[in-house]
């Protein structure tokens, strides 16, 4: 129950606001990247307003929590080195972003919204995940996690 | 495509940060979601324990249809070819991991802790993101 209450909990607000935002169309997420078209601002205010309650999470627990309410202590990432995997992951993560219209959070919160290809692309997306997870499992052990 | 109202569209935006801020002071960790599907599918270590992880991915489609019941059905209008959803899903599902998070990850948490690795992943896919879209209406669609 710790662990499945905060998570269900949460999960449930960001679906929402995914749905309630229209992060969860893909045309919507095009059409903000489209900066050479109808540029369409709508995720600007989107991200703008997600950063607001995120920050004062880190000032609070910054300078008033020892340990998160149901758990035994903050795991938030610590390192600050730009490395390669970081900026060619983020790339390659980018030309999919933009080539459909989908990232993770929509891709699963979008599951139930009637567009057949949102499970096709969820589907590639574990496969994709399962390739690196193939490759690091190969080669040496996955970085720390980062989200 | 219904034009959205700026109203509708920083409501949401905060029920996102307010969703990351409560995982974060709730569990002590990085709402990612990249991550936490991983997690739930058993895809290399991460912060996040499975059952929580699986509860999180449970949950996004269910505040999504609550939204769609309640308030506005959002339109998912995609234009993409079967080649293109599986090719970019394979590109978001191997370039997040690789990469250790997304638009949630380092986007809404990472950027505001103001990580270096956050905002330089941040600033990477949307620059990618854009030119990929550049590329797809107006150099091969133009």
């Amino acid at each position: 129950m710790r662990n499945l209450f905060p998570g269900l909990f949460t999960g449930i607000v960001f679906g929402a606001g995914l749905a309630l935002s229209d992060l969860v169309n893909p045309a919507r997420v095009q059409a903000f990247l489209d900066i050479a078209g109808a540029w369409d601002p709508t995720l600007m205010f989107v991200m703008g307003a997600a950063l607001v309650p995120s920050a004062i999470a880190y000032l609070i627990l910054r300078r008033r929590m020892m340990r998160p309410l149901f758990g035994d202590r903050f795991a938030i990432p610590e390192s600050r080195v730009l490395d390669r995997p970081l900026l060619v992951g983020a790339a390659m993560f980018g030309v999919g972003w933009g080539l459909v219209g989908l990232c993770p959070g929509p891709a699963v919160a979008g599951l139930v919204l009637g567009a057949w290809q949102t499970w096709l692309f969820a589907g590639a997306m574990l496969a994709g995940m399962g390739l690196h997870h193939l490759f690091t499992s190969i080669r040496a052990p996955a970085p720390a996690y980062e989200g | 495509m219904d034009l959205m109202t700026p109203f509708l569209a920083i409501s949401g935006g905060l029920l996102i940060g307010t969703a990351a801020a409560l995982f974060l002071l709730l569990s002590g960790r990085v709402a990612g979601v990249s991550g936490m599907i991983a997690a739930a599918a058993r895809m290399g270590p991460s912060g996040t324990p499975r059952s929580q992880a699986t509860a999180f991915l449970v949950g996004l489609p269910i505040g999504a249809a609550s939204i769609a019941l309640l308030v506005r059905t959002p339109e998912v209008i995609v234009t993409s070819s079967v080649p293109l959803l599986i090719g970019a899903g394979l590109l978001v599902g191997f370039g997040t991991r690789l990469g250790n998070g997304c638009t949630s990850g380092h986007g809404v948490c990472g950027m505001a802790r103001l990580s270096p690795r956050s905002l330089a992943a941040t600033a990477t896919f949307m620059a990618s993101g854009a030119a990929a879209v550049f590329i797809l209406r107006h150099v091969i669609g133009g």
